[in-house]
């Protein structure tokens, strides 16, 4: 006897103490695949024969069955399993996780298990255990087969049991992982013949007449780049000629060039054909009369064909999903009667909406998963992408059109239809015209499940980043509380480390280590931009209010928007905002940059100056406020020692210097941060830098260099001069010496007037060094700017020296988890993913900033 | 920081005996945070001057993780802490001159009650919220003389407005013992920032430097209060003890004061819980429940079965947690209730099945642009039969003396309504989320204006 097990089923061995089950299922299946109810009483009490525990080791063997079958695994369940109600119980939780049941049972002679029971000290239990536990078995065996077992097999001897020599696993019908197109999924036919030879023929499909094999009804279809087809059921019923769409889509699932599922009205003729009792309605009727006019054998292929086929198949290692009505997540490649009715009808309420049809669950307003879902059975006008999944039954039959999706291009083909064949019961067109797309209306409100917790997030850049829950909590309070509407959030920027301490003894920070940086990575190539002293903003820019609306579901007045780097708007006076977001738009329109770019909206990475227009509250009550204080207190204090030296007393020259030093850097403390401060009235002293053109439509632009990044923003600046500040930079060659000194030349240059410092960035925006993806820049600031972060005596000799003990470490690896993030919401973004995807991302971001790193860095 | 203490008394050495400094040397005294120098730049037949000088070093404040105010990430690093008069200078004081205070002057003795002219100059001090009128109404009534001079932010950047420093002048005739008592309770108190952590000793030290004198000063709750920290449980402490100190005549002013006036969220919450009663609920939400005063008048009624509360600020969770002694609290009333982080924006499974949510001065929390979202997280969402909505009324703002116009009662607030602007709003809900509503005043009414707050009562329309 040969023994197969689909791959995903739970497999339970059936038979007395002593029968061998332990044994069996140790020679033929893995160690994790096998859950013991010995072993699980023995967890919970140290001993594997308490009966006492049973009701326990139960509970956790039922437990461990559940998680496994709910992560798709094949599961043997080690116990007697001899009374009905255990089987029940396990049948049951095959059923929860569509799985299927199996029984093996070991159905010895009771001598054979007494004996191998009295082998063993560990059970000492009576004959009559073993006994009575046979005749429950043999009273179960008959009856088997009724239970729910989809597979049965009975070894009764030593022999049989020894002979099986291995257990075969089979793969489930719909798992065709391996096939992964391209495909053409076509919708809901209903006998519109012509629409579907019409739409074929656009695809690119050639259908030729050719003598009738017996199997393809005299027709051969086929496809120049062997592309194929998936019919997504529902060929029959309401419209002019189901028998020739039959014929068609049986051609050419026989000649394996389409894939079919099975519809609700295809099921229902299938009955029909089998001479089961149904009523003859909603287009039934139409069909049944059409075949009358075929042969009995094709109505006998017909019914055939119609019982085999498979209610959902995936594709393309598991990143396709096709079914007639679509499929939750966790039935993905699974078998139970609950999937295959989902894949039928859908997920129904049970209630009845006004036009007499069946309420329906809108199971893709909660569908997660990775693999696209697309499906047809609802008509509705226009096919449209929601949560990775997509309807495309466009109500050919009612006069919509029939519609297919190009897989894996994900394009959308149509053909009208020539008429309306059939009144639909629901208007097709929705009386309400939708200003935004589902998605867009689905989008408005986020689920707190997506973001609380410990959360696990797959980047592209770095793979799976892990945030830990205080940071969650951490950034719901501040996006919750601070943060724009969050379809606005597609990108936060990362934080920045400063380069390593410097090794001159008057400088903390100075560019000879931002550049051995990038050398000792293998970067030859390095960008030096000047570092605007402003605030970090975020800008989105749309062409138009269209482009608000519709690429980003938001209903505002303004084009666009702009951010700080915790998601916080920038302006709290509307119309400031306004007008500078108009302003920039203008610019934009005029520096042509929507068709040079081919897009309506683009996010800027930018630095907006001054610095005291968003930082009024931190100069008012801590910079102003520390210069006042100690510009008052300091002169008194010199005036003192003065008088006491001039006394001849001794002791006080040493503490006089360096109060006098105090002095000094106040001043110098009290000048860095007046640098970047200047009374904004109007929009024109307002100063907008950007650096980064970090994404258009279609395009997340990290694959450019920061070269073409600077030119491409310095034609933008040339349009409107007053309103855009172009950034400063050199490109710098860290093997050359020549290069290297002109950068920390420059830098010297700008520091000593005031200047913040610069930002040193690898040639290409995403570089990897010797470890993987490295810094996508590193600051060097300037040795006064450093006085408003360290404080204004920072550089006095033995502050220096203890100060320039500091750790990167931390920072680096925080920017560098928060750079993958953020590039992967815009990934995200502009892959046009739900928005619970983008989010998941930026929040991340967010959660991730919560982390206690050392703010001076 | 510096502090000058001058007398014209003779001779100017008695300075020094007082002191236990000798005026011809120049002194130093090691402080957890740097130095104290000590000296004389002052001695002349008409005038002697004493000068504390405090050396803070900025890094060692750091490594000594000296506490500072706000959210500003940087304030350990940039901060005015080693300009400003402040519990730096308490600590100097009481280290340099110990002596004095403690009253001996083994050398002279006759000086320790000998009341002297003395002028003291302090630049700088910091008085944030009271400004000048604070530091009168704390160092007149000691019969000082005070001059101050007040400092702008920045002579350049003129429109920043004053800074929160003044340089101090006082002059009395008092003794040397007094004088530095006061300055080392008033000084932090005008302050009001403290460089250690604030305990229970702080109420002896507090009250040991102010014996004979503060019990009697008529701002001795401002002086407790500030001096502690706004601490709410020690001020109430100290003064507790203050009054102690003093005769039965001031007891009834302690009665008095017992009888306070109900505040306004009192009256609130009384109002949201009568409403919550009449509704009939059993299962309620407490959403944006914040350190849980609702909650805790909630768990006293047994109508209510089911108590949770959220908030999306976590500290104010903890906080609620520990004022219900939630690790403590039996079995039975844990039962009873839950607290978890939810924010308002974010659709939550964890909300749904309520027969009622109190969301008390909450939405004018939420920008208002988020509104729609918070406003489909409850009422379709979460869809409680009941919803209690409290909220400011802009129009009694008018009413307090101390607001500008066009300012919010508070920081956080992102906008105020009038009774005209909440109404249509609430009705627009209801009629959308197919919910009633109706409004009830919270607070005294004043013609014209309404009451204090205001409130919507919306039921769910089946």
């Amino acid at each position: 006897m040969r023994i197969n097990v689909p791959e995903l089923s739970l497999v339970l061995l059936i038979g007395p103490s002593g029968s061998g089950k332990s044994s069996f299922a140790k020679k033929h299946f893995a160690k994790h695949q096998v859950v013991s109810s010995d072993f699980c009483r023995g967890m919970i009490s140290n001993d594997e024969n308490n009966q006492a525990a049973t009701n326990d080791a139960f509970d956790l063997l039922n437990y461990i069955i559940a998680k496994r079958l709910k992560n798709g695994l094949l599961t043997v369940v080690d116990a007697t399993n001899v009374q009905k109600e255990s089987r029940k119980q396990l049948i049951q939780l095959a059923r929860e996780y569509h799985t299927l049941p199996v029984a093996i049972v070991l159905d010895l002679p009771e001598a054979i298990c007494t004996e191998r029971n009295k082998e063993r000290s560990d059970r000492n239990f009576g004959k009559h255990v073993i006994r009575q536990q046979r005749q429950q078995l043999r009273r179960s065996l008959k009856g088997l087969k009724r239970e729910g077992f989809r597979k049965l097999y009975i070894l009764k001897s030593v022999e049989e049991v020894e002979a099986i020599q291995t257990i075969d696993t089979e793969k489930l019908y719909n798992d065709k992982k391996d096939i992964c197109g391209p495909f053409d999924i076509i919708g809901d036919i209903h006998g519109c013949y012509k629409e579907t030879i019409a739409l074929l023929k656009k695809l690119n499909y050639s259908i030729t007449k050719v003598d009738d094999d017996g199997q393809n009804y005299g027709l051969s279809v086929q496809h120049p780049e062997q592309r194929q087809v998936i019919f997504l059921g529902d060929l029959v019923d309401r419209g002019p000629n189901s028998p020739a769409v039959l014929k068609l889509v049986m051609s050419m699932v026989n000649n394996g060039i389409a894939w079919c599922v099975p519809g609700n009205h295809d099921l229902k003729l299938q009955r029909k054909l089998f001479g089961k009792q149904v009523t003859l309605n909603h287009g039934l009727d139409l069909t049944v009369a059409q075949l009358e006019q075929e042969s009995q054998a094709f109505r006998d292929e017909v019914r055939e064909f119609l019982y085999g086929l498979i209610s959902h198949y995936i594709f393309d290692h598991g990143k396709l999903v096709v079914s007639h009505a679509g499929l939750k997540e966790d039935m993905h490649g699974r078998g139970s009667a609950a999937v295959r009715s989902f894949c039928l009808y859908g997920e129904t309420t049970g209630e009845i909406d006004e036009f007499g049809l069946p309420v329906r669950h809108n199971w893709a307003s909660e569908y997660k998963g990775q693999a696209k879902v697309v499906y047809g059975h609802t008509p509705i006008p226009e096919a449209e992408w929601f949560n990775n999944t997509i309807d495309i039954d466009t109500g050919c039959v009612f006069g919509g059109k029939l519609t297919a999706l190009r897989y894996p291009e994900n394009e959308l083909v149509s053909v009208a239809a020539k008429q309306i064949y059939c009144e639909p019961a629901k208007p097709l067109i929705p009386e309400i015209k939708l200003t935004m797309s589902h998605q867009h209306e689905y989008d408005d409100l986020l689920n707190i499940e997506d973001v609380v917790g410990k959360r696990i997030i797959q980047t592209r850049l770095r793979n799976n980043l892990t945030i830990r829950e205080e940071n969650s909590i951490a950034a719901l309070e501040v996006m919750s509380r601070f943060a724009v509407n969050p379809k606005w959030l597609i990108y936060l920027p990362p934080t920045m480390s400063p380069c390593e301490t410097s090794e001159l003894p008057n400088f903390l920070e100075h560019p000879k280590e931002a550049i051995s940086y990038y050398r000792q990575q293998g970067i030859e190539q390095i960008v030096c931009e000047e570092k605007h002293m402003g605030s970090r903003t975020i800008l989105i820019l749309c062409k138009d209010q269209e482009t608000v609306r519709t690429r980003f579901g938001i209903q505002t007045n303004n084009l666009g928007i702009c951010y700080t780097r915790t998601g916080r708007n920038f302006f709290t006076a509307s119309d400031l905002e306004k007008a500078f977001l108009d302003r920039a738009v203008t610019s934009l329109s005029k520096a042509n940059f929507w068709d040079k770019h081919n897009t309506n909206w683009v996010c800027f990475d930018a630095e907006l100056m001054p610095w005291s227009v968003k930082a009024q509250a931190l100069l008012k009550e801590q910079y102003a406020a520390v210069g006042a204080a100690a510009q008052h207190s300091l002169p008194a204090v010199e005036q003192a020692l003065e008088q006491v030296i001039q006394r001849g007393i001794l002791g006080a020259e040493e503490i006089l210097e360096k109060f006098a030093y105090k002095r000094n850097a106040v001043d110098k403390f009290v000048d860095a941060y007046r640098n970047y401060c200047w009374p904004v009235d109007a929009l024109t002293d307002l100063k907008l830098a950007p650096f980064h053109i970090l994404a258009t439509e279609g395009a997340v632009h990290v694959d450019k260099n920061h070269e073409w990044h600077m030119q491409q923003i310095k034609e933008i600046c040339d349009v409107d001069q007053q309103f855009f500040k172009a950034t400063p930079y050199k490109v710098i060659h860290t093997q050359d010496e020549t290069s290297v000194k002109d950068a920390i030349n420059w830098w010297l240059e700008l520091t000593q007037k005031g200047g913040e410092g610069m930002v040193v960035k690898p040639y290409q925006y995403i570089s990897f060094g010797k470890k993987g993806l490295i810094q996508p820049a590193v600051k060097c600031r300037g040795s006064e700017y450093l006085r408003i972060i360290y404080g204004p005596e920072y550089d006095r000799q033995e502050n220096l020296s203890r100060l320039k003990k500091r750790g990167l470490a931390r920072k680096r690896s925080l920017a560098l988890r928060e750079f993958a993030l953020g590039i992967e919401g815009l990934e995200r973004f502009v892959r046009k993913e739900p928005l619970r995807r983008i989010h998941e991302s930026i929040f991340a971001v967010l959660a991730l900033e919560s982390e206690e790193v050392d703010p001076r860095l | 920081m510096l502090l000058t203490i001058s007398t014209n008394h003779q001779p100017g050495t008695d300075l020094g005996f007082l002191l236990h400094k000798h005026t011809e040397k120049f002194q130093s005294i090691n402080l957890s945070i740097g130095q104290a120098h000590i000296f004389y730049p002052e001695q002349s037949p008409e005038q002697t001057t004493v000068a504390l000088l405090l050396d803070i070093d900025p890094i060692d404040m750091v490594k000594n993780r000296v506490r500072s105010g706000g959210g500003f990430s940087l304030a350990q690093y940039v901060n005015d802490r080693p300009y400003v008069a402040s519990s730096f200078l308490s600590v100097a004081i009481s280290k340099a001159f110990s002596t004095t205070m403690n009253g001996t002057c083994k050398a002279k003795p006759e000086l320790v009650d000998t009341a002297m002219d003395f002028s003291v100059r302090i630049s700088v001090v910091s008085a944030p919220r009271g400004g000048e009128i604070l530091i009168r109404s704390l160092f007149e009534p000691l019969c000082y003389s005070v001059n101050i001079q007040r400092h702008t932010l920045d002579d350049q950047f003129v429109e920043w407005g004053d800074s929160r420093y003044f340089t101090l002048e006082l002059s009395q005739n008092i003794t040397l013992k007094e004088l530095l008592s006061h300055l080392y309770v008033l000084i932090p108190a005008l302050d009001q920032d403290k460089h250690y952590f604030v305990s229970q000793q702080e109420i002896d030290k507090l009250l040991k430097k102010g014996k004979g004198w503060l019990s009697q000063h008529p701002h001795k709750e401002t002086i407790t209060r500030r001096y502690l920290l706004n601490l709410r449980s020690l001020s109430y402490q100290a003064l507790e003890r203050l009054r102690e100190e003093n005769d039965t005549q001031e007891q009834e002013e302690t009665q008095e004061e017992k009888v306070r006036q109900e505040s306004l969220h009192q009256k609130r919450l009384k109002c949201v819980l009568k409403q919550l009663k009449e509704s009939g609920a059993k299962r309620v939400l407490d959403l944006g429940c914040g350190e849980g005063k609702l909650i805790k008048l909630l768990l006293k009624e047994k109508q209510f079965t089911q108590i949770v509360g959220t908030d999306v600020c976590y500290t104010s969770l903890s906080r609620a947690k520990d004022r219900l002694y939630w690790n403590e609290m039996a079995p039975r009333q844990k039962e009873r209730i839950d607290l978890f982080q939810g924010a308002l924006t974010y659709k939550d499974k964890r909300l749904e099945g309520f027969d009622a949510a109190a969301i008390v001065e909450v939405i004018e929390h939420l920008e208002e642009d988020r509104l729609e979202a918070f406003e489909r997280v409850v009422f379709e969402h979460a869809k409680p039969t009941t919803v209690i909505l409290t909220t400011p009324n802009r129009e009694f703002n008018s009413q307090f003396e101390n607001m500008k116009t066009d300012s919010f009662r508070h920081t956080d607030h992102r906008f105020e309504w009038t009774r005209h602007e909440f109404e249509t709003w609430a009705k627009k809900v209801a009629e959308t989320f197919h919910y009633s509503v109706s409004f009830v005043p919270i607070g005294d009414e004043v013609e014209g204006v309404g009451a204090p707050s205001q409130m919507g009562v919306f039921r769910y329309a089946h």
